[in-house]
């Protein structure tokens, strides 16, 4: 079971609407992703708590569904 | 003992611990590959949990940090993140640090 790299884009921008997302599909295969996810939410926040931010927004499908997930994140410099 | 329990008492008795799907010797996911080749790098004495072997440790540090994913990664018993986190650290130097301050023994 995958996610298309547009839902998970589009997840990602419903809790975070400030984002920039970028998703990268790493293997050609529709299950391996990368995600690059740079939003103002994040200043301040520590790493844990910026990624925890994202899998929040992908509603208990990280882990899941969605198992292959490279993720990294940043606030605007 | 609770599941919660046991992995409190590996957390808070292991400077460096590891849970992972497989062993450092046949990691038997990519992320934990990645998880294990970083501390092999940093060169500092770890355990590991193979979470594979043990469902109940599979799903319960899964609530322990509030973290989807296995690989995670604990020193001296604060969650310091999964395997993205991990690389993102040790490429800025800050994963070292972190080894050096918590005084973590070298392998």
């Amino acid at each position: 079971m995958a996610m298309a790299a547009g839902d998970i884009e589009a997840m990602i921008r419903a809790a975070l609407p400030d984002a920039q997302v970028t998703i990268t599909d790493l293997a050609g295969d529709g299950d391996h992703y990368a995600a690059h996810v740079v939003s103002p939410a994040f200043a301040g926040l520590s790493r844990v708590a910026q990624h925890k931010a994202v899998y929040a927004a992908l509603g208990g499908r990280m882990g899941g569904v969605l198992h292959a997930l490279q993720l990294t994140t940043a606030a605007p410099k | 003992m609770s599941t919660e329990q046991r992995i409190d008492e590996i957390v808070k008795g292991n400077d460096v611990v590891l849970f992972m799907k497989g062993t450092p010797l046949f990691p038997q996911c990519g992320f934990s590959s990645r998880a294990v080749a970083i501390l092999e790098r940093l060169g500092v004495e770890y355990a590991s949990v193979d979470v594979l072997q043990d469902m109940e440790i599979r799903q319960g540090i899964k609530g322990y940090s509030d973290w989807p994913t296995i690989p995670q990664l604990y020193v001296k018993g604060e969650f310091v993140g999964g395997s993205d986190i991990m690389m993102e650290m040790f490429e800025a130097g800050e994963l070292a640090e972190l080894m050096e301050e918590a005084q973590v023994k070298p392998a």
